[in-house]
C-alpha cells in the first residue's frame, strides 16, 4: 500500500491528471469551445475591418498575437476554476502533492493552446494576406510562444481560481507578466512575415526559450504555496 | 524633513539648457528610485511571508507596494510633464516609460488580486506568490525593451549626460539631498504604516 | 503505531472565532465523535486536522511508530475522508474516478479490486455510469468506496450517513466497526445513533 517516491511516480501521476483533464474536456469541450470561438470571432472582426488593405508586417504580427492572447485568456483559466467550482479540488488535494497537479495542468494547457494554434494560424493566413517564407522557423516560434504562454499563465490560473471574482482577473494578472513574451513574439513574427528565416530570429528564440524555462521553474517553486491554500 | 524639501526646491537657480523644467529632476528621479526600492521590498517581504507564514510580513509587503504605487504615479506624472516640455508629447513609449507603465500594471494587478480574496491568510499567500512571480519577469523586460522600442527619445542619455556634464556642486548637493530626503520620507511613512498594522493586530488579539 | 495529537487547537477566520482550545489524543484502535450544533465548526475542525486549514493557534501532530512526525507524503497516503465538501468528478464514471485517484495515490488497482469496492458499498454493476447521473445517496456510497480503496490508517467521516437509506447506513456502520479496531476513526455528526460509534466525544459549541 505504500507509494513509490520515484520520478516514475511523478510522471505517471502528472500524466494521470493530464489524461483526466483531457477526458473531461472531450466530454464537455468547454475550454476548447471557448478558445476557438473567441479566436475565430476576433479573427473575423480583424479581417473584416481590414478589408483589402495591406498591412505592414509589424502590424500584422501584432494583430496575430493579440488574437492569440485573447483566445488563450478565454480558456486557459478553466483548468483550475473547474476544480474549484465543482468542489473536486479537495479530493485532488488530499490525494496528490502539488508538483504532479501543476505538471498535469501545464501539459493540459499546452494541449489546449496547441489545438488553438493549429486551428487559428491557418485561418489567419486565409483571412489576411500575411506571408511567411521560413515556415520551419515560424513553427518553432509558434511552439516556443505556446510553451511560454502556458508556463506563465498556469500559475496565474491557479491563483485566480481561489479568488472570488475570477473572470476579468485572469487577463489583468496575466498581461503584465506576459509583456516581455508578447513583445518578443511580435518582433520575431514581424521578421518572419518580412521574409526572414531561422538566422533572423535566433536571438528571439533564445529569449523565448529562456523565458519558458525561467517561468516554468518559478511556477513549480511557487505553485505549492498556492496549492496549500 | 519637509523643510529640507522646500529648501532644495526654492534655492537652485535654473542652470541647464532645458531651463526651468529641469528642476523636475530633483523630484522625478528620487520618485522613480523609490518605486524600485518599494517594489523590491515588497518582493522580499513576500518571500519572507511564504517562508515564515507570519502575517506581519504580508502587511509590510502590502504597505511597500502601496507606497511604491503612489511614488510610481508621482514619477509617471512628473516624467510625462517633462516629456511634454522637452519631447513635445506626454507619452512616447520609450523604454523607461514602457517599463514604468508595466510596473503600474503589475501593482494594479496585485491590488486587484488582494481585493478579490476575503480570507486573510489566503490573500497573503496568493498575493505574495504573484508579487514574486511578477518580479521574476523584470529581468526579461530590461533585456527586451531597449531592443524592441526604438530609442528615438533619448530619455536616459539626456538625463544622465545633462546631469553628469552640467551638474555643478550645488545641483549635485541638492539632487543627493533630495534623494536622501525622499528615501527617508518613504521609510518614515512605511514605518508608520507598519506600526499601525502592528497596533491593529495587537488589538485584534487582545479581544480574545 | 500511529498517533494523532491535537493540542490547544484554535481556528479563527478574521474576527470570527470558529473553535478554540481543542485537546485530544488518539492512537490506532481509538475513535472520536465530534458533536455540536450546525455551524459549530465540526467540518472546519476536520479540515484543519487534515491540514487544509492552518491552525490559528495550537498544533496537530501525526506521529509514526518511532514517535516522529509523518511526512506530508505518508500522511496523504494514510488518511481518507468522506465529507459533503469532497466531490468526485461528475463527468467521469465511478470506475474512472476510482482509477484516477488510485493512480494519484501511487496505487495500482485491478478491475477485480474496483468491483470488490463497489460491491462493498452496494453499487455493484453501476461502475460504468457517470457519477453525474448518480443519486446523492449513490454518490455518498461511492465516496466510501474511494475512502476504502487506500486502506487508510486514519478515517475522517463528516456527516457519515447523509443522503443514505437504511441499507446504506448499515453499510457505513459496518465499515466504521471494522475500521475502529485497527485505524483511527474521527466522526463529525449530529445524529444521536452515531455518537455511540466512537469511544470518545469532543463537543463543540
Amino acid at each position: 500500500m505504500t507509494s513509490p517516491k520515484t520520478n516514475a511516480g511523478l510522471i505517471s501521476k502528472s500524466f494521470a491528471v493530464f489524461a483526466k483533464d483531457i477526458r473531461l474536456e472531450l466530454r464537455s469541450r468547454y475550454a476548447l469551445n471557448a478558445i476557438l470561438m473567441f479566436g475565430i470571432t476576433t479573427l473575423a472582426v480583424v479581417s473584416f475591418s481590414l478589408g483589402q488593405s495591406n498591412l505592414p508586417p509589424h502590424l500584422m504580427a501584432a494583430l496575430f498575437w493579440v488574437v492569440m492572447f485573447f483566445s488563450a485568456v478565454a480558456g486557459l483559466a478553466q483548468v483550475f476554476i473547474r476544480e474549484e467550482e465543482t468542489g473536486t479540488i479537495l479530493a485532488l488535494k488530499l490525494a496528490a502533492a502539488a508538483e504532479p497537479v501543476y505538471l498535469g495542468k501545464l501539459l493540459f494547457n499546452f494541449f489546449l493552446l496547441t489545438v488553438m494554434v493549429t486551428v487559428i494560424t491557418p485561418l489567419f493566413f486565409i483571412f489576411t494576406d500575411a506571408q511567411v517564407v521560413g515556415i520551419a522557423a515560424f513553427s518553432a516560434v509558434l511552439i516556443l510562444g505556446v510553451i511560454g504562454l502556458c508556463s506563465a499563465t498556469t500559475l496565474v490560473a491557479a491563483i485566480i481560481a481561489k479568488a472570488s471574482v475570477k473572470g476579468a482577473l485572469f487577463a489583468v494578472l496575466s498581461f503584465p507578466i506576459l509583456v516581455p513574451l508578447l513583445l518578443t513574439l511580435v518582433q520575431a513574427t514581424q521578421k518572419l512575415f518580412d521574409n526572414g528565416a531561422f538566422d533572423a530570429v535566433m536571438t528571439e528564440m533564445q529569449f523565448l526559450l529562456a523565458y519558458a524555462v525561467v517561468m516554468t521553474t518559478g511556477s513549480i517553486l511557487l505553485f505549492k504555496y498556492v496549492w496549500q491554500e | 524633513m519637509t523643510g529640507v524639501i522646500i529648501f532644495s526646491y526654492s534655492t537652485p537657480p535654473p542652470q541647464k539648457i532645458i531651463g526651468e523644467a529641469s528642476r523636475i529632476f530633483y523630484f522625478h528621479i528620487p520618485q522613480a528610485w523609490i518605486c524600485v526600492i518599494a517594489f523590491t521590498m515588497s518582493m522580499i517581504y513576500s518571500i519572507r511571508y511564504l517562508k515564515t507564514r507570519n502575517i506581519v510580513f504580508d502587511d509590510r509587503a502590502y504597505e511597500a507596494a502601496r507606497l511604491g504605487f503612489l511614488f510610481c504615479i508621482l514619477a509617471t506624472i512628473t516624467g510625462s510633464i517633462f516629456a511634454k516640455i522637452t519631447w513635445g508629447s506626454f507619452w512616447n513609449w520609450d523604454p523607461r516609460e514602457t517599463s514604468i507603465f508595466i510596473l503600474l500594471l503589475i501593482y494594479g494587478a496585485y491590488f486587484a488580486l488582494r481585493g478579490a480574496i476575503e480570507v486573510e491568510e489566503k490573500r497573503a499567500a496568493l498575493a505574495s506568490v504573484y508579487a514574486i512571480f511578477a518580479f521574476i519577469t523584470v529581468p526579461f523586460l530590461i533585456f527586451v525593451l531597449p531592443r524592441i522600442v526604438p530609442s528615438l527619445h533619448p530619455a536616459d542619455s539626456v538625463v544622465d549626460s545633462n546631469l553628469k556634464f552640467t551638474m555643478g556642486a550645488t545641483v549635485r548637493m541638492i539632487f543627493f539631498t533630495s534623494l536622501a530626503v525622499f528615501t527617508a520620507i518613504f521609510f518614515w511613512i512605511f514605518n508608520l504604516a507598519r506600526r499601525l498594522h502592528h497596533i491593529n493586530r495587537l488589538m485584534l488579539e487582545s479581544e480574545d | 503505531m500511529y498517533k494523532l495529537i491535537v493540542k490547544n487547537l484554535s481556528k479563527r477566520f478574521g474576527y470570527r472565532k470558529v473553535f478554540s482550545d481543542i485537546n485530544f489524543e488518539l492512537s490506532i484502535g481509538e475513535s472520536i465523535a465530534i458533536i455540536g450544533p450546525n455551524g459549530s465548526g465540526k467540518s472546519t475542525l476536520i479540515l484543519t486536522l487534515l491540514g487544509q486549514y492552518r491552525p490559528s493557534k495550537g498544533k496537530v501532530l501525526y506521529l509514526n511508530n518511532n514517535q516522529q512526525e509523518l511526512s506530508e507524503e505518508n500522511f496523504r497516503s494514510s488518511c481518507a475522508l468522506v465529507s459533503p465538501y469532497l466531490q468526485l468528478y461528475s463527468q467521469l464514471t465511478a470506475e474512472e474516478n476510482l482509477q484516477f485517484f488510485a493512480t494519484l495515490r501511487g496505487l495500482t488497482i485491478t478491475g477485480k479490486r474496483i468491483d470488490e469496492l463497489l460491491n462493498r458499498v452496494g453499487l455493484e454493476g453501476r461502475g460504468h455510469d457517470l457519477v453525474g447521473e448518480y443519486s446523492s445517496g449513490m454518490t455518498q456510497r461511492l465516496k466510501y468506496a474511494l475512502a476504502l480503496m487506500s486502506n487508510p490508517d486514519i478515517l475522517f467521516l463528516d456527516e457519515p450517513t447523509s443522503n443514505l437509506d437504511d441499507d446504506g447506513k448499515q453499510v457505513v456502520f459496518d465499515i466504521v466497526k471494522e475500521f475502529r479496531t485497527n485505524s483511527i476513526v474521527i466522526i463529525a455528526t449530529n445524529e444521536r445513533d452515531e455518537y455511540d460509534l466512537a469511544q470518545n466525544q469532543c463537543r463543540l459549541n
